[in-house]
């Protein structure tokens, strides 16, 4: 279980999170969802330690980590997939991937997860030995996932996986979250894409201007008139 | 033709020692985005420490190397802790006078420690020389040895880079130092190596300088310094094989342009080089703008 307690963030004057508090459960797929500049990316960077809270406290396992930097919490088993992919370009698919796993030391176990990522995604096998950065957009989405998964992570935070890519890609990728979330990863995913993120996740919280506006089951606010208005409509 | 020859050996070598120096300089601007003035002169202090093992402990050529090597990596480390570090965040302007103000510092302090005469560097490396072509064209094997020492490092730091764990580590942290970070790198102690090997690099430059050019002083470190620096931009800034393409080319430039009677404007014209590559090439010759799909 991981979980948010009144936790602050500032960048300089700007108040980015305020007393956000959340919580997820294992299994789940939890959304987080909210207009540009609402503190999404800030929550998971909070969560992977590349930003530090001013206040508050996060838990995993009810064991605090807010204090941890970047390392040892993908050690503790979170490992957070950016915005905006952020794969190495001038690293091969297989350097890549190998990158993913920097931590793990059970080497036969890694070699087995190499295999799941590319049945996970078989284009990714096909283009093991080509440079990162000259695959496309959607590959290149595929692929930050896959090097998520290669730390065998029990928490996945995904940081808007649709950005940018052709809707039948997004429809792809969606469908393949929900496949890593049924081997037993919990999910938490940050869209932009609201109305594809409440159909993908079991519960939802909405996020403004730093706040916790509105939570819930994802069901329910898909068709609640206030977040229809909102998020889901124009 | 025999003189062509002549000075393609010449340039080889001198080659070698801009590329060893030229080395250090893209792998820290590769991870830190920054010009490290003061290489240079770890290349000095490299010359020194193999010129005090050799002459005052009498130790062979192998371990003055080596130990030198280790030497400047420590001192790389060192500089990086407690002058680099602490303005990792700051401007790029106070990232440079920093980098000038450690390399005044080392060539100051080292000139209150040794004096600023030139030394003779004792001449560890027996070497013969070898006539051909009717004695016209010189080879001495020292030509060789310096050759062989860097093709051999340059392969022994490609193989690091490439093939293991640290070394990728390094390659991650200089593309997205954020995302490597993600994927539980220890970015500081990766900075850290990247300033040990390129350091160390400097350091088996400046013994092989000492023992091909006999002579050492505490400002030895300023020219070559920069002309490593060229060396580098050349061959595109942050690219490993751009930096020995860099120094091997610069130092055959060099040569050519001293052997055929200008020798007074070589410094001129490697600079020049420098100037033309800013203009024409800012990528340097290996760079490519590289279009990242989004």
């Amino acid at each position: 279980m991981l979980e948010l307690e009144n936790v602050n963030v500032y960048y300089g004057a700007i108040h980015a999170l305020k007393n956000l508090s959340l919580k997820i459960e294992e299994g789940e797929i939890v959304t987080l969802i909210g207009a540009n500049g609402a503190g999404k990316s800030t929550t998971l960077k909070a969560i992977s330690g590349l930003v530090r809270p001013e206040s508050g406290k996060i838990k995993l396992y009810g064991k605090e980590i807010q204090s941890l930097n970047p390392p040892e919490i993908v050690k503790l088993g979170i490992s957070h997939v950016p915005e905006g992919r952020r794969i190495f370009a001038k690293m091969s698919v297989m350097e890549n991937l190998e990158m993913g796993a920097y931590t793990r030391t059970d080497k036969s176990e890694v070699k087995k997860d190499f295999e799941m990522v590319f049945s996970l995604f078989p284009r990714l096998l096909e283009r093991k030995e080509q440079l990162a950065g000259t695959l496309s957009g959607g590959e290149q989405q595929m692929l930050a996932i896959g090097r998520g998964l290669m730390a065998r992570p029990k928490f996945l935070l995904l940081d808007e996986p649709s950005m940018g890519l052709a809707p039948i890609i997004v429809k792809e990728i969606f469908s393949i979250i929900k496949d890593i979330n049924e081997t037993g990863t919990t999910i938490l995913l940050v869209e932009q894409n609201a109305n594809l993120a409440l159909k993908t996740a079991d519960r939802a919280y909405i996020i403004r201007n730093g706040e916790i506006e509105m939570e819930g089951h994802a069901k329910e606010l898909l068709n609640d008139d206030r977040v229809k208005k909102a998020y889901l409509e124009g | 033709m025999e003189q062509i020859i002549q000075q393609l050996i010449n340039g080889i070598s001198l080659g070698s020692i801009y590329a060893l120096i030229a080395l250090g300089y893209t792998m820290v601007y590769g991870i830190i985005n920054l010009i490290n003035f003061a290489h240079g002169d770890i290349y000095m202090v490299g010359a020194y420490v193999g010129y005090a093992l050799t002459t005052f402990f009498g130790l062979g050529f192998l371990p003055s190397l080596l130990l030198a090597m280790l030497t400047c990596s420590i001192l790389g480390i060192i500089i990086e802790k407690v002058a680099y570090k602490p303005i990792r965040n700051s401007t790029r302007i106070s990232a440079l006078i920093t980098a000038i103000s450690v390399s005044l510092f080392l060539q100051y302090t080292m000139m209150y420690f040794v004096s600023p005469q030139t030394r003779t560097f004792p001449n560890v490396l027996k070497g013969s020389r070898i006539t051909f072509l009717n004695g016209n064209v010189m080879l001495d094997t020292k030509n060789i040895y310096i050759l062989a020492i860097t093709v051999l490092l340059m392969v022994g730091l490609q193989y690091i880079v490439h093939k293991t764990k640290i070394g990728k580590s390094m390659r991650a942290a200089s593309l997205d130092r954020e995302a490597a970070q993600l994927m539980g790198v220890d970015v500081d102690k990766t900075i850290s190596f990247t300033f040990a090997i390129g350091s160390a690099l400097a350091g088996a430059a400046g013994v092989l300088v000492g023992v091909y050019y006999n002579t050492i002083n505490p400002l030895m470190g300023t020219v070559p310094g920069l002309k490593a620096f060229v060396a580098a931009v050349l061959g595109g800034i942050g690219i490993i094989p751009g930096a020995m393409f860099g120094g091997f080319f610069l130092g055959m430039v060099e040569t050519m342009v001293s052997a055929y009677g200008g020798s007074i404007i070589k410094d001129a014209v490697a600079f020049g080089i420098l100037i033309l590559v800013l203009l024409v090439k800012p990528n340097g010759l290996l760079g490519k703008t590289i279009k990242e799909k989004v």
